[in-house]
């Protein structure tokens, strides 16, 4: 789950780790008085997951009321490469003496915490890394052992950064440490991470993306959820508890496994169509879970038909068939489907699907059998 | 032969008496695994249909000699399921259970690396792992599988998807091919055991003649497979992976099943594989496909 900059901000503040006062607002009055109560100069930043912000005319420096009013009235509603910007954050502006990078992930070939750190701090790192490679410092934390205050001074030494600020700079490390693992995060981000004119170090942006696995140790993550980014599908997927994800292309699908369900995807492209959606329904044969993925789908406007690709294990195909059915006569669909079904008692499955067959409801034999009819029924 | 476990493996089922691990500790007993116990620290001194429960992993060992353990354990409670595991004396370590926090993954990982190299971890997030006609730990469908014959030409699978593992192995039954063991490592970003732990194990297996893998987006763990394939692997390998429609920067049900900046990527882990000489499929279909004619020609 990735968070709005001042969503990491405000977390950043509960690990100590110094952010600029600042609020998150959602209308240009509220942005103004925020920005009173703050002291100007303040920066009104747009909050959209999205890289290249500043360069959208979606950062602006305000000196004053005037001037913050304007740009909060421009800020807002504003489309910023397909995100619509609905909260602005506001925070007092800071002098900037130096830009650094800081940030900790999982390593996952190395199966380690890993950590960057960079005196060219304030574009993307991953220029940095090509262009510069030797300017990026990087350690592997054993997740066993942590990070000490005396690694974190070795590591601000490797990576150049001004002597006068180690301290301020291990003090800063080792706390975005601490939020990157007891705040379960997948990345603890600081770009940039600054130093002020009069040495002091702190962040500028968060870039923070939460383990969704950790959400049950972690009760105020709820709010979080309410402010994710979801299309409509999306939505309503996330509120049925189903495994999607939203795609342009013109074929519905489910399939039983994460697996399965992104082979699928890869089988209708090489028919020559392109799918409209991934949907894992899960192993079992709900005919409640095949009612709500068969809804979410066919309620997108995209879609031109359902290909439903269901291999039984445990699960066996006779239940699937039987959901299916059931789940067909609850609900009037507008596109057709093409259903595969294979594997643990697959022959009984198709025979409960038959008296069922026609133009709206189609069997395939095989995968990329039921791909081309799927296909087929899409672009016709 | 088979790799990691086999008809001599007693396990003890970890949450046996949870409706998840008392459905799949039946059937994998039914199937003719040595299901010896179950632990509930609650439950100690009960049976579930004439399997032992007892307090703690330590005290199933002692009793039964349990030489695995299963856990279903819901994911709040894997990490310490798993360090009682290891502490209680077992070798073999299947956590099924989906959902583990990354963070407790890389811990535990490292954790057993450190204290119990001895020990080997397969998942979190897996299906789990069958040697056909010996033993069956996790969610397998025994019935689909087909046993290793002695004496004729039998793959070994090794697998980060769970569904795509049912399709492989049905249609390994369907061609008539054996399979020694099949070994799902699951879909999370630390996995216990990896392709290369898979790779190397089936490449020593005088029973296995070729390997299947299926992998998916997600990581560099395909591309470091390819690299141990390349330099020390004389059994042809097949592969397909999942995923090479699916869209930067979104998961795709599976939490290690993302490309992120850049890497991840389908066509990587395609190009890595076919570089390295692995017959590599578009779509399961061709993977099962491949691997047929390589046995033929075996």
């Amino acid at each position: 789950m990735d968070l709005f900059e001042y969503q990491g901000k405000q977390l950043f503040a509960r690990f100590a780790i110094p952010v600029s006062p600042g609020e998150a607002v959602t209308d240009v009055d509220a942005a103004v008085a925020a920005a009173d109560r703050i002291g100007y100069p303040v920066v009104v930043k747009a909050q959209v997951q999205v890289g290249g912000r500043g360069k959208a005319g979606g950062i602006k420096l305000a000196a004053d009321a005037a001037e913050c009013r304007t740009y909060a009235t421009n800020i807002l509603g504003m489309d910023i490469k397909g995100h619509t910007v609905n909260v602005v954050w506001i925070e007092h502006a800071s002098d900037i003496a130096h830009e650094y990078y800081a940030s900790f992930t999982l390593d996952r070939a190395a199966k380690q915490y890993f950590g960057m750190l960079s005196a060219e701090g304030g574009v993307e790192i991953e220029t940095v890394a090509e262009e510069n490679p030797d300017a990026i410092a990087k350690i592997h934390i054993d997740p066993v052992d942590g990070l000490t205050a005396a690694q974190c001074r070795d590591w601000v030494v490797a990576a150049q950064l001004d002597a006068s600020v180690t301290d301020a700079a291990v003090d800063v490390l080792v706390a975005l440490y601490r939020f990157y693992v007891e705040g379960d995060c997948d990345l603890a981000e600081i770009n940039p991470l600054i130093v002020t004119p009069d040495g002091r170090v702190h962040a500028l942006d968060a870039k923070v993306s939460l383990d969704n696995n950790a959400e049950f140790r972690h009760a105020d993550w709820a709010d979080y959820e309410l402010t994710q980014e979801r299309d409509v599908r999306e939505q309503a997927a996330y509120e049925a508890g189903l495994q999607y994800v939203g795609l342009d292309g013109s074929v519905g699908i489910i399939a039983n496994g994460a697996g399965l369900a992104m082979s699928t995807l890869d089988v209708v492209n090489q028919a020559g169509g392109t799918a409209a959606n991934f949907l894992d329904v899960g192993g079992g044969a709900d005919a409640k879970k095949f009612v709500s993925a068969l809804t979410i789908i066919d309620n997108d406007p995209r879609v031109r038909s359902i290909f439903i690709n269901i291999f039984g294990g445990i699960t066996r195909g006779a239940e699937v068939a039987n959901g299916i059915v059931t789940a067909i006569g609850q609900i009037d669909l507008k596109s057709p489907i093409v259903i595969r079904l294979d594997g643990t008692n697959a022959e009984e499955g198709r025979k409960i699907l038959e008296p069922h067959l026609g133009d709206t409801l189609q069997m395939a034999p095989t995968m990329l059998d039921a791909a081309r009819k799927a296909v087929e029924l899409a672009t016709r | 032969m088979s790799i990691f476990v086999d008809e001599t493996t007693k396990v003890v089922y970890q949450g046996l008496t949870g409706s998840q691990g008392r459905y799949y500790g039946l059937l994998n007993r039914e199937y003719g695994t040595q299901v010896v116990a179950g632990t509930n620290p609650k439950k100690a001194g009960t049976d579930i249909e004439g399997i032992p429960v007892f307090a703690s992993v330590a005290d199933a060992v002692q009793a039964t000699g349990a030489t695995a353990s299963c856990i279903f354990i819901p994911a709040p409670g894997v990490r310490d399921a798993v360090m009682e595991a290891a502490e209680g004396g077992v070798t073999f370590v299947a956590v099924i259970t989906e959902g583990v926090p990354a963070h407790d993954e890389a811990w535990f990982y490292n954790k057993l690396r450190r204290d119990f190299p001895q020990v080997r971890l397969l998942g979190p997030n897996c299906p789990g792992i069958i040697s056909p006609g010996k033993c069956n730990i996790g969610i397998t469908a025994g019935h689909i599988t087909k046993e290793a014959v002695p004496g004729a030409k039998n793959v070994g699978i090794v697998s980060r998807s769970g569904t795509l593992t049912y399709q492989a192995l049905y249609e390994l039954k369907a061609q008539n091919i054996g399979v020694t063991t099949c070994v799902g490592i699951g879909g999370d970003p630390v996995p216990g055991t990896s392709f290369i732990d898979c790779l190397r194990a089936f490449e020593a297996d005088p029973e296995t003649h070729a390997v299947m893998m299926i992998g998916e987006i997600g990581g560099s763990a395909e591309e470091e497979a390819a690299e141990f394939i390349a330099a020390s692997m004389t059994k042809p390998v097949s592969a397909y992976i999942a995923g090479q429609t699916a869209p930067a920067g979104k998961k795709m049900g599976h939490a290690g099943a993302i490309v992120s900046g850049g890497k991840g990527t389908a066509a990587a882990k395609m190009e890595a594989l076919a570089a390295a000489g692995v017959k590599v499929g578009r779509n399961p279909t061709e993977a099962g496909e491949l691997m047929v004619e390589i046995v033929k020609k075996l």
